[in-house]
């Protein structure tokens, strides 16, 4: 789960992670009540939504009066801002953080994430603070620091002296580096981030250490022990139908092509969207009903599929195991029938009670096409999409 | 020969009065899987269809030489029942459980090191060698036993596909392994690689990987160094959008690496024959394996 940044700060705040003064306006007028507390200019008018790359898309301005602040912050609430990682359709942005200006000295980069490969916490550094961390990595790998720690031991001075030697901190920063450091250490554990990034992180001319950005993510595996954490989720954020799958407890993601799937599995769920694009058709999303679904959810994931108008047919592919064929196709027909299906039905499956629920699906009266196994099961479909 | 797991292996289940655990229980139980123990806290003393039930998996395993554990335990208690079995001493962990936080599973991996114990999962179906042992929720039907193919891959239903295939094909397997699709997770394709290069019995291995880490490229490096048996490969993913999760927490494309087409070309690099179109792979399998 993804927050804003204004969020990821007042999670910094708790954890004693300083960061500039500020606060989040919805209009104009709050934004410039905001900045006329600060005292002084410049003052940063940020967009606040969860994607990177929105200074790029004009996202972040800065203003030297309060008239600019209000007049940013105008151009900025409800615009359509597209980043690298928006997509061309952009975000429209509901909110700003309006954040006293920093007399900056150097910028770095921080990063904590949890790496799959050696199972502990990875602390990602540069020097190279304010750029694209990636674009760092590529063109001037040796810049970048990479400390991993152990969880069962957690974060010790080691560690720190690592990250603190490899920035080349000026001596009198390095305490407080360190502080902070720890700090987030304990912020990633205690509340099970997936990432935690500040990009720049400031020195400032009186030798101060500031985070100047936040990014933060959550364990989604592990939201079930923060529930606190939950009032963070933006549902303007997300796209609208994966919103409604999740209310269903459906793992659904909304695509750009023609053909609706839907499949028990997640790794046969991915490679029947291949398979679609193999064939020569675009899979309209990917929609995975687990390995236990029940007729229920086989009803749930037509609607979602059905509220998509791209969609010109459906593929339904299981592999009966646990769920049995003939309960399935039940499901199938039952949900056919309730939800209206306009579109051709394509189904194939197999595994236990196989050619019970063919007859079931035969018998129906629905209009569908049973395919007798995966690659014609693909090319049916496509043929049907593309006429 | 199998690996890993055969007749001779002796599961508890862990969670096994639940109703996962009870139902997939009865299903091991009816392949010929022989479950000598049960644990739930607070149940010990009572049975599951006339399995014993203990509180905890160290007086478990003394009482009845269980050497293999089976997990069921619901997410939030997952990897503490993972550690239990560490702690045990139990040698084949079999996590089935899925949604474990990965913070729990590094604590568990961490643990692991040095132990005697092998982590099969989480978030997998588990293991079966045809005909001697089933240990997991796969459907026993599809499977045909006597080898000669060893299969491991990250995911549970595109497992059933790809056996599926090879029995259609009349093509047998030895052991089929489930190794999960969680980023953090215990045995590894090169665990299992090496595990079917050193059993006698298989002469072909069939690799399922999808998006998300590196696991199918060091996979990759191992099999040109160290792997003489012909291999093939099939890698889920290739329409899969960057940055999005798909279903497994473990697949998912990040800042450009772990897609579906690096993983492919590693893959032919290193001689494994690649299928592209899973409705293919039992043909390519008759084939290569002929």
């Amino acid at each position: 789960m993804k927050i804003h940044e204004f969020q990821a700060k007042q999670v910094f705040q708790k954890y004693q992670v300083p960061v500039p003064r500020g606060d989040v306006a919805a209009d104009p007028a709050k934004a410039r009540e905001i900045a006329e507390g600060m005292g002084g200019f410049p003052v940063a008018v940020k967009a606040q939504i969860h994607a990177g790359g929105r200074g790029k898309g004009g996202g972040v301005k800065l203003a030297r009066s309060l008239d600019e602040v209000e007049t940013h912050a105008n151009a900025i609430i409800g615009m359509n801002l597209v980043t690298h990682q928006t997509g061309p359709e952009g975000r429209t942005v509901k909110q700003v953080l309006v954040e006293a200006g920093v007399d900056i000295e150097k910028e770095l980069y921080l990063s904590l994430i949890p790496d799959r490969e050696t199972a502990s916490v990875l602390i990602i550094a540069s020097e190279a603070g304010g750029m694209d961390i990636e674009d760092v990595a590529a063109s001037t790998p040796e810049k970048i620091i990479r400390v991993t720690i152990n969880p069962l031991t957690g974060i010790q001075p080691f560690h720190c002296r690592n990250v603190c030697y490899g920035l080349n901190l000026p001596s009198e920063t390095i305490k407080e580096f360190t502080r902070l450091l720890k700090q987030l250490y304990q912020l990633f554990v205690e509340n099970d981030c997936s990432l935690v990034e500040i990009n720049p992180l400031v020195i400032t001319r009186d030798k101060k250490v500031l985070a100047l950005d936040a990014k933060m993510d959550f364990d989604d595996n592990a939201m079930f022990r923060h529930k606190d954490l939950q009032a963070f989720r933006d549902l303007d954020e997300e796209d609208p139908l994966d919103v409604e799958a999740s209310k269903y407890n459906l793992n659904y993601i909304n695509l750009d092509g023609t053909v609706g799937n839907m499949v028990n599995g997640a790794g046969l769920a991915m490679a029947v969207m291949d398979t679609i694009k193999l064939a020569g058709a675009e899979p309209a999303n990917f929609l995975d009903v687990g390995g236990g679904a029940t007729a229920e959810m086989v009803e749930n994931g037509f609607k979602i599929i059905l509220s998509d108008d791209k969609v010109k047919a459906i593929l339904i592919n299981i592999f009966g195991g646990i769920l049995r064929c003939d309960v399935l196709a039940k499901g199938v027909v039952e949900a056919a029938r309730n939800t209206k299906i306009h579109v051709p039905l394509v189904v194939r499956m197999e595994g236990t009670n196989v050619e019970e629920g063919r007859r079931i699906l035969a018998e129906s009266g629905l209009e569908l096409f049973t395919a007798a196994d995966m690659k014609s099961a693909g090319d049916i479909v496509a043929k049907i999409a593309a006429a | 020969m199998s690996v890993f797991v055969n007749s001779d292996t002796r599961l508890l289940v862990q969670g096994i009065t639940g109703k996962e655990g009870q139902f997939h229980t009865r299903q091991c139980v009816a392949y010929g899987t022989r479950v000598v123990a049960g644990v739930t806290p607070g149940k010990g003393g009572t049975d599951m269809d006339g399995i014993p039930v203990f509180n905890g998996v160290r007086e478990a395993a003394r009482e009845t030489n269980a050497n293999c554990s089976m997990i069921f335990v619901p997410p939030p208690f997952a990897a503490d029942a993972i550690m239990e079995a560490v702690e045990a001493g139990i040698e084949l962990i079999v996590a089935i459980t899925e949604g474990i936080p990965v913070l729990d599973m590094m604590k568990v991996k961490q643990m692991l090191k040095g132990s005697g114990s092998r982590l099969i999962g989480p978030n997998c179906p588990g293991i079966i060698t045809p005909g001697e042992a089933k240990i997991g929720i796969m459907p026993a039907a599809i499977h045909q036993p006597g080898g000669p193919i060893g299969v491991v891959s990250r995911s549970g239903t595109l497992t059933y596909e790809v056996v599926f295939q090879l029995t259609g094909k009349h093509i047998g397997q030895t052991t089929c392994i489930g190794i999960g699709g969680d980023p953090v997770n215990g045995t590894n394709f090169i665990d299992c690689l090496a595990a079917f290069e050193n059993d006698p019995d298989t002469r072909g291995i069939v690799m399922v990987g999808e998006i998300g880490g590196r696991a199918e490229e060091d996979a990759a490096k191992f099999i040109k160094e160290k792997v003489s048996k012909p291999v093939v490969g099939f890698v889920a993913g290739l329409t899969a959008p960057p940055g999005r999760r798909m279903g497994h927490a473990g697949a998912i494309i990040s800042g450009g690496s772990g897609t579906a087409t690096a993983k492919i070309a590693a893959l032919k690099d290193a001689g494994v024959h690649v299928c592209e179109n899973l409705g293919y792979i039992g043909e390519i399998c008759a084939d290569v394996f002929s």
